[in-house]
């Protein structure tokens, strides 16, 4: 199992990574130990088992749609990089003039 | 003896004897953490002014007679438990400025018992690591030899604790964040079932296997801080709702008679004659107190180390996609356009380790891979758990060395991540069942200490913790302390 440049590069974009070109061999290089790491979970068995996706067989629980939280919507922006008008501001996202 | 020296159910029945007030306690370990820590890095923030304020709060109601449970008490919490405005890092860049707008729900039912907050303290970056060296605050050293690394992720826990820093401190454990450090650092650390204590407010690495648990200097004290921090919270739908025993009280249960297994396949791994030595004088000691010992298998457990780094790190690249440099923490200067802002802060915000985790785990829930990987995992994972419904027919718990080896000297696995990982070969599988299990100290090697891990069936934290308490009636590991 060995990731390819394109690969790579691909799995970045994905999560909003950026890699530096130049740290692309010593990154492949540990990516595809792991990787081979897994090749491992081929050897079991796995015909007719059920998926795991959580350690608790329980059923999700509901409860009544009720408010519970006030709204504390200053106190929550405190902590935010720019607000405007209790809008989180981000660049410009729709192209046009300026 | 000073305060310090004294172990927190000590303190707790010197703060009800009056033999020392709670303010006198508290500023005894702020001083030690002045003198001390600055060699060792286990704390981000210091809170002092709280620290003192909520002491005093203590001592007031110890005199009109309303003390609470653990009222005085001075604990750390590890940076990943967000406390209302006080800064909340994760060890990492990208929360450097995070003062968190509500406390986690651990951090509040503490404070509701009158325990004091020292501080935060430092860990491995979204808790992923086995050595405390990924931080954005600097390594934390092992307060045994300084050239050495406290474990990971809960290094600064285990650190500030071993150091006599804190009476306790809280932490959290995905793969083995709180038995790996407890065993390099020669303390007593206790992860629950998975839901026995609520995730509110404890910033997410891999939600199927995080739990929030303890790091002390005895099972006692241990049993008594849990004690408080578990139980059903309606903020958290995993949390389970049942109730919680009496475990400073289920300590003293009677022990003889305990059946413990021994996995033939752990003890087929390679690992150094010292190790093999302490734990077999470790199972002496049960047998001397009336245990009975038998072997069992676990067939599986060679799938553990994979499916953990498939699951932990596609549960992470979710998780950590709450980082976009919008709503909270660190923002990249002058982002061009949205999507620079994303690149940019992510790029600029995490380090290398969760990076890396977030690629394997972006590739492994990617198009093409997702049944090959994922899926795949999910399988094997049940197979694992499976192992332990088998185990659980015969024997009460499960006994093993808690880590491969001592700890390793500061910068030795930094560059080898495989080497790295292997650091949990035996407490992975407990996390991956969602099983309670508990490291204390069994044995020292050139000074460094070793840790002995149990594991126990659902919600048996009473069990393992009374099996750690008689062990500690007859044996010392757990009262030696680093030379600083």
């Amino acid at each position: 199992m060995s990731l390819s440049d394109k690969e790579l590069k691909e799995i970045a974009y994905l999560a909003r990574i950026n890699i530096d070109e130049n740290s692309f061999p010593s990154l492949k290089g540990e990516l595809d130990e792991i990787l081979g790491l897994f090749e491992k979970l081929n050897s079991a068995n796995t015909d007719g088992v059920e998926a795991m996706s959580h350690p608790l067989n329980l059923s999700q629980p509901t409860r009544k749609d009720e408010v519970t939280e006030i709204n504390q919507r200053e106190k929550m922006q405190e902590s935010a990089p720019l607000v405007q008008s209790g809008l989180f501001l981000v660049p410009k996202v729709i192209e046009g003039e300026n | 003896m000073e305060l310090h020296e004294l172990t927190l159910k000590q303190q707790l029945d010197g703060l009800r004897e009056s033999s020392f007030s709670s303010v006198e306690l508290t500023q005894e370990y702020l001083k030690r953490i002045k003198s001390k820590d600055p060699s060792i890095n286990s704390f981000i923030t210091v809170t002092e002014e709280l620290a003192l304020k909520q002491a005093n709060e203590a001592d007031d109601r110890y005199s009109k007679g309303k003390a609470l449970t653990l009222d005085g008490i001075p604990i750390a919490h590890k940076d990943i438990f967000c406390t209302e405005d006080v800064l909340t890092t994760c060890g990492s860049k990208m929360l450097s400025n995070f003062k968190a707008p509500y406390s986690s729900t651990v951090v509040s039912k503490l404070f509701d018992q009158g325990v004091v907050m020292l501080g935060k303290t430092n860990m491995d970056e979204f808790a992923m690591g086995s050595s405390n060296e990924t931080s954005f605050f600097g390594e934390v050293k092992n307060p045994w030899d300084l050239n050495y690394v406290p474990g990971g992720s809960s290094g600064g826990s285990a650190a500030c604790v071993a150091a006599r820093l804190a009476s306790a401190a809280t932490a959290t454990d995905t793969g083995g964040s709180i038995r790996q450090p407890a065993a390099l650092c020669g303390l007593t650390g206790i992860k629950p079932t998975y839901g026995r204590v609520s995730r509110y407010g404890m910033i997410a690495f891999a939600s199927s296997l995080d739990q929030g648990g303890v790091l002390a200097r005895t099972a006692e004290d241990a049993a008594l801080l849990l004690s408080d921090m578990s139980g059903h919270d309606p903020k958290d739908s995993t949390s389970l709702n049942i109730e919680v025993p009496d475990y400073p009280k289920e300590i003293n249960n009677d022990i003889s008679g305990l059946k413990i297994g021994l996995p033939k396949e752990f003890f087929e791994q390679e690992m150094p004659d010292y190790v093999r030595k302490s734990t077999e004088e470790a199972i002496e000691v049960y047998k001397d107190l009336g245990a009975t010992i038998e072997e069992i298998s676990f067939p599986n457990i060679d799938l553990s180390l994979p499916v953990y780094y498939v699951l932990a790190p596609a549960e992470c690249s979710a998780n950590l996609s709450r980082y976009d440099g919008v709503r909270y923490g660190f923002r990249c200067e002058e982002p061009k356009s949205l999507e620079d802002l994303y690149m940019r802060t992510r790029s600029e915000g995490f380090g290398s380790e969760v990076k890396r985790r977030i690629l394997i785990g972006t590739y492994a829930l990617s198009a093409g891979y997702y049944d090959a990987y994922y899926l795949k995992a999910q399988k094997c994972r049940r197979l694992i758990a499976n192992d332990f419904t088998e185990a659980f027919k015969s024997v009460d718990m499960i006994l093993s060395p808690t880590t491969p080896g001592t700890s390793f000297k500061t910068g030795e696995k930094k560059n080898d991540p495989i080497d790295m990982y292997l650091q949990d070969i035996f407490t992975i599988p407990a996390n991956l069942a969602g099983l309670p299990g508990i490291s204390f100290p069994c044995g020292s090697y050139n000074g460094l200490p070793l840790g002995l891990q149990l594991v126990g069936n659902s919600l048996e934290e009473g069990k393992l913790l009374s099996a750690a308490h008689h062990f500690q009636k007859v044996t010392n590991w757990h009262k030696e302390s680093p030379e600083l």
